[in-house]
């Protein structure tokens, strides 16, 4: 009874204010009767209409390709480029100022470059996810990397650790906090990149379809683009969360139990 | 004393901004970590390489020669015809471009136009965040009700808002604001709140014990805890917020660097428009300096901040 009564609980918690949100949306959207704030169920009936028909395979899978490609890019590229770095403390010094120029560049600002360079293709907006949302994986590596306790490191080199060994037994696993967080901020900004790049010049894609939308004032359907894009990030929050807590999960018991919790 | 400086994934009670960090908190700023001073032991070499040479250079020296080496790259590729000129300017194009902008009014209008997107809307995100998130964090009740709220809002690309943004409010400032306020709040919010969960149990207990007012607990104990954790926040909602103003200006056309890249882009001044992507990286790395330079004042009294300087 009592663990019914708690789940409910949790359950009223986490759905409590979304409900009341919405509602809230619901009753002023049809309140106000503004056109550009349709009332929640046309945003739903354009939703169902619009996403779950020809576009999902037109629209929606292609972008999902883009963004899967474009961060296992960036994943690749960053990861094995900070170990490098990292480890090599001359090679670093040599271009961290230039890394730093090329992380602080907003990586919107290289559409119309990459766009110049590749065409409006595919490649364009997978070159520009990945140079995008490269720098937070690149950069934690190396912090990460270098942030790699001497004890261990040593300890390492005693026991005659070196190469792939080394790398997934110390060097991997040391730097994998910091690595994961890199990943995180990556994941945020490909999605944003991705949305950007297919919102510059395509032919496809989400962000080609809400800019559509809204050129055309199909105002619910624009909203219910928005409300797939909420969603796609929500899910792949959720996703990487789960990678986190499968990849990480020894350290963050280490951690809690290093604080005294359970 | 590096490890202690390091110490371990969990000390008990040390904030700890470098795990939730950053693009920014990355930043392996030169003397930070005073490896290049002095005759530090430098492991990760034995020393009969021939990089011995390298040695004795410093390491801001070899940060220029390697800024040199782009430089020198960036003028060659194309002169060789390696690259076509037509889509990689020689690097002097881009430096007589960016000469040429600097001697436009329209030019600083445009860095004023982005300037001030981002510090309203950073103002604005930053000032949301630490009220909301002071109030959620010490609140439980409100904490458990917002958490899938707020789960479910952060991920939403704020470029998702262009369209709404532009339909709403048009291309000026307030449409820049909406996207920039949305997308520098969240960084802030959540650092707010890992930093309100982080106090220190005993720390907390004791305080309860002594009966702190509400007032006190939140000066004293709370927002000596939060701090850190909001400077890290603030950091990196600086940098998003350069992004998204200058994303805005992009994909909107409100007036800014942004929109004159499109416009130099569309005007085949490609030159220019590589000037332009200079200025705004030479932007972002001045957001990030003043940030971290921010940081270190505030923080002054932190342990983090401390040991940087002693070590």
């Amino acid at each position: 009874m009592r663990t019914l009564k708690n789940a409910g609980r949790s359950l009223l918690f986490l759905f409590g204010l979304p409900a009341a949100l919405l509602a809230l949306w619901w009753w002023m959207a049809a309140r106000s009767d503004s056109f550009y704030y349709p009332t929640l169920d046309k945003i739903l009936t354009a939703f169902g209409d619009t996403w779950l028909s020809r576009r999902i395979t037109d629209d929606v899978l292609p972008s999902l390709a883009r963004l899967a490609a474009g961060y296992a890019g960036a994943v690749v590229i960053g990861v094995g480029l900070g170990v490098l770095l990292g480890s090599h403390r001359r090679i670093r010094a040599l271009f961290e100022p230039v890394l730093e120029f090329f992380r602080a560049i907003p990586p919107p600002v290289l559409i119309p470059v990459l766009m110049l360079v590749s065409g409006i293709g595919d490649r364009m907006k997978i070159v520009v996810i990945i140079s995008g949302s490269v720098w937070p994986i690149l950069l934690n590596t190396i912090e990460g990397v270098r942030a790699i306790d001497e004890v261990l490191a040593d300890t390492a080199r005693c026991y005659g650790l070196t190469g792939t060994a080394r790398l997934r037994r110390l060097v991997l696993p040391a730097a994998g906090p910091q690595i994961v967080v890199g990943m995180r901020q990556a994941l945020s900004l490909s999605l944003i990149l991705m949305v950007i790049s297919e919102m510059f010049a395509s032919s496809n894609g989400l962000g080609f379809a809400i800019v559509e939308f809204q050129r055309s004032f199909a105002i619910p359907e624009m909203w219910s683009g928005i409300l797939l894009l909420g969603l796609i990030g929500f899910a792949l929050s959720l996703l990487f969360h789960l990678f986190e807590s499968r990849v990480l999960g020894w350290y963050h018991g280490l951690h809690r139990s290093q604080r005294g919790e359970r | 004393m590096k490890l202690q400086q390091r110490g371990g994934p969990g000390r008990a009670g040390a904030p700890q901004p470098a795990e939730e960090s950053p693009p920014g908190s990355a930043t392996p700023t030169g003397p930070r970590d005073g490896e290049g001073t002095g005759p530090a032991p430098l492991p990760d070499r034995p020393a009969s390489r021939p990089a011995d040479w390298a040695r004795s250079v410093p390491d801001p020296v070899l940060g220029v020669v390697g800024i040199l080496l782009l430089a020198g790259a960036l003028e060659a590729l194309p002169r060789l015809g390696v690259v076509s000129p037509d889509y990689l300017p020689p690097f002097s194009d881009m430096a007589s471009a960016l000469a040429d902008e600097a001697g436009r009014g329209s030019f600083w209008q445009a860095l004023l136009d982005t300037a001030k997107g981002w510090a309203y809307g950073l103002a604005i995100a930053v000032a949301a965040g630490v009220v909301l998130g002071l109030l959620i964090g010490s609140v439980g009740f409100l904490r458990r009700a917002t958490a899938s709220t707020i789960e479910f809002l952060r991920p939403i690309p704020s470029v998702a808002l262009v369209p709404l943004a532009v339909l709403v409010y048009g291309t000026g400032l307030q449409s820049k604001l909406l996207l920039v306020v949305y997308a520098s709040f969240w960084p802030v919010l959540l650092q707010v709140l890992h930093g309100v969960q982080d106090v220190d149990p005993v720390a907390r207990d004791t305080a309860a014990s002594y009966r702190f007012t509400v007032w006190t607990r939140l000066r004293h104990l709370v927002w000596p805890t939060t701090l850190p954790y909001l400077m890290t926040g603030v950091r990196l909602s600086a940098s998003v917020a350069l992004i998204l103003s200058i994303s805005a200006e992009l994909l909107i056309g409100s007036p800014g660097l942004g929109s004159r890249i499109a416009l130099a882009q569309a005007g085949n001044a490609i030159a220019t428009m590589y000037a332009l992507v200079i200025v705004t990286g030479a932007l972002g790395v001045l957001v990030n300096v003043l940030a971290r330079a921010l940081e270190r004042r505030v923080l002054s009294w932190h342990t983090s901040v401390r040991t940087e300087a002693v070590t």
